[in-house]
């Protein structure tokens, strides 16, 4: 069936069948191989994209079911050749080592920080446990996000 | 990879459509919400409905509010949305307890109430806690809607009163002021399904018992209660000797079976335990009103 997913404010018409899944509608379909793909079973949270601005296990999700949304994937993050202060804090912090969850962590903090923008270190291990690092132990990715929030300058109203 | 059968795949657009392309597509139509116990099991094979009929743009099922003395919550209510009802978090203290040791904050952005409890996985945590609170459920169909007690909802593992056909419309739970709620569940890592867990609900007069809901998941108990135990709690005080012979007596029928979550006896003590700590602390809120 025909679908039109908007990706990245970005839209996208194709034809699908309904058992695609999104994971494999991004990845393949469009591309967009940034968006990971782990364990298979809406456990580890590689695939996390955002589906009008919350964050979703795109594994467990049918593309089909995306018809005539919003998507946002690691792809999107970056606006304006500008980093997103979530990207530019998992430098700073070396919050990543293989990066295999990276995207889905960032997804879910960008998610974090709209919603809440000051949190604390428990508020951010809260928001990510469902997305498994098999890498840095957390630590560090506790640290990027709080370095986000520290370093997102909240727009000036202009004089 | 992970990949599921063929299928036909519909969109429904209101509760009427979605009931006639229930009915257009037969037995074999499932209906999607939250789709994730449905999608899981349909890449494993384990399902392999013909058509999906989605339901998520049915924003009528989507509601949560308090109306005529009960608090209604639609099927399609997610679980991150009860957790963040400040209306439930006023009258409920037990589905906020609930909501946060069900799944991880992006599974609850996506799973819904009625996908959880048509699901019907004798794990599953709001049964208990929609079974302590004696919720009613209602059920929609193409003759009309029929309210059915929630404790009788459930007719075995993954089979529940709604017939091939029908929907779960909402959930309708009454507002008891004073009452106090809570839930407890032992699970092996955050995020986890239960080991077994337990929900109480209680309301005391003068002093005494007055009225006492308990809600068990993970260990067999049938209905997903113990009515025995609630019985015997009316009319006492609300001590702990008096929770834990209600712990007691709700651990006796409970037939937990042991699995990878651990072996029979374990699961029937923690029964028992976590009635008794889910009453403790629904008494403490129950005064605090
Ligand atoms: C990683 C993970 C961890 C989890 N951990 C827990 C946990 O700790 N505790 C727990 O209790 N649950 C847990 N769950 C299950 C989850 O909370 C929900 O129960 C699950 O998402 C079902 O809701 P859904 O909306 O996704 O249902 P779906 O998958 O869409 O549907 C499930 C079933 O219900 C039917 N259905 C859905 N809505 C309706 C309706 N309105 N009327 C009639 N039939 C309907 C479908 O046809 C299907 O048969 C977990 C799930 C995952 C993926
Ligand atoms: S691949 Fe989706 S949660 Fe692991
Ligand atoms: S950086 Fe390797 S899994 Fe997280």
């Amino acid at each position: 069936m025909q679908i039109t997913v908007t990706v990245n404010d970005q839209p996208y018409t194709r034809e699908v069948e309904p058992r695609l899944l999104l994971v494999h509608f991004l990845r393949d379909e469009l591309g967009l191989t940034g968006t990971h793909w782990g364990c298979d079973t809406s456990n580890c949270g590689a695939c996390v994209v955002q589906i009008d601005a919350v964050p979703v296990k795109s594994c467990t999700m049918l593309a089909v079911m995306a018809d005539g949304h919003h998507v946002t994937t690691v792809e999107g993050l970056e606006k304006n050749g500008e980093l997103d202060p979530v990207q530019k804090g998992f430098t700073e912090c070396h919050g990543l080592q293989c990066g295999f969850c990276t995207p889905g962590m960032m997804l879910t903090a960008r998610w974090l920080l709209d919603n809440n923008p000051d949190p604390d270190e428990s508020e951010i291990r809260e928001a990510i446990s469902g997305q498994l690092c098999r890498c840095t132990g957390y630590e560090n990715i506790v640290r990027s996000v709080r370095w986000a929030a520290e370093h997102t300058c909240t727009p000036e109203v202009s004089a | 990879m992970q990949v599921p059968a063929r299928f036909e795949y519909e969109k429904a657009t209101s509760v009427p459509h979605a009931l006639a392309l229930l009915e257009r597509y037969g037995p074999d139509a499932r209906v999607v919400a939250g789709g994730h116990s449905l999608i899981p099991m349909m890449k494993l094979r384990l399902a392999q409905p013909e058509a999906l009929i989605d339901i998520n743009d049915l924003r009528e099922l989507a509601h949560l509010r308090v109306e005529g003395g009960e608090l209604a919550v639609g099927a399609l209510v997610r679980h991150a949305e009860l957790l963040a009802s400040p209306l439930v978090a006023e009258h409920f203290a037990i589905l906020i307890d609930a909501e946060r040791v069900i799944a991880d904050p992006v599974v609850r952005n996506r799973g819904t109430v009625g996908g959880s409890l048509c699901q019907a996985d004798p794990s599953e945590d709001l049964a208990a806690a929609f079974a302590a609170l004696k919720a009613d459920a209602v059920v929609t169909g193409p003759g009309g809607s029929r309210t059915v007690p929630l404790r009788g909802f459930h007719q075995g593992p993954y089979e529940t009163v709604v017939e091939p056909g029908e929907l779960l419309a909402e959930l309708r739970v009454p507002v008891r002021h004073g009452a106090g709620s809570a839930y407890e569940k032992v699970e092996r890592r955050v995020g986890d399904w239960p080991v077994a867990a337990a929900g109480a609900l209680i309301l005391i007069e003068d002093g005494l018992i007055t009225e006492a809901g308990i809600g068990l998941t993970a260990v067999s108990a049938p209905g997903f209660t113990a009515p025995e135990a609630e019985d015997y709690l009316i009319g006492r005080e609300p001590v702990d000797a008096v929770f834990a012979e209600a712990g007691r007596r709700a651990a006796a029928v409970c037939n937990p079976h042991a699995d990878q979550r651990g072996p029979a006896d374990y699961k029937r003590h923690l029964a028992g335990e976590l009635t008794r700590r889910a009453l403790r602390k629904a008494a403490r809120r129950a005064a605090e009103d």
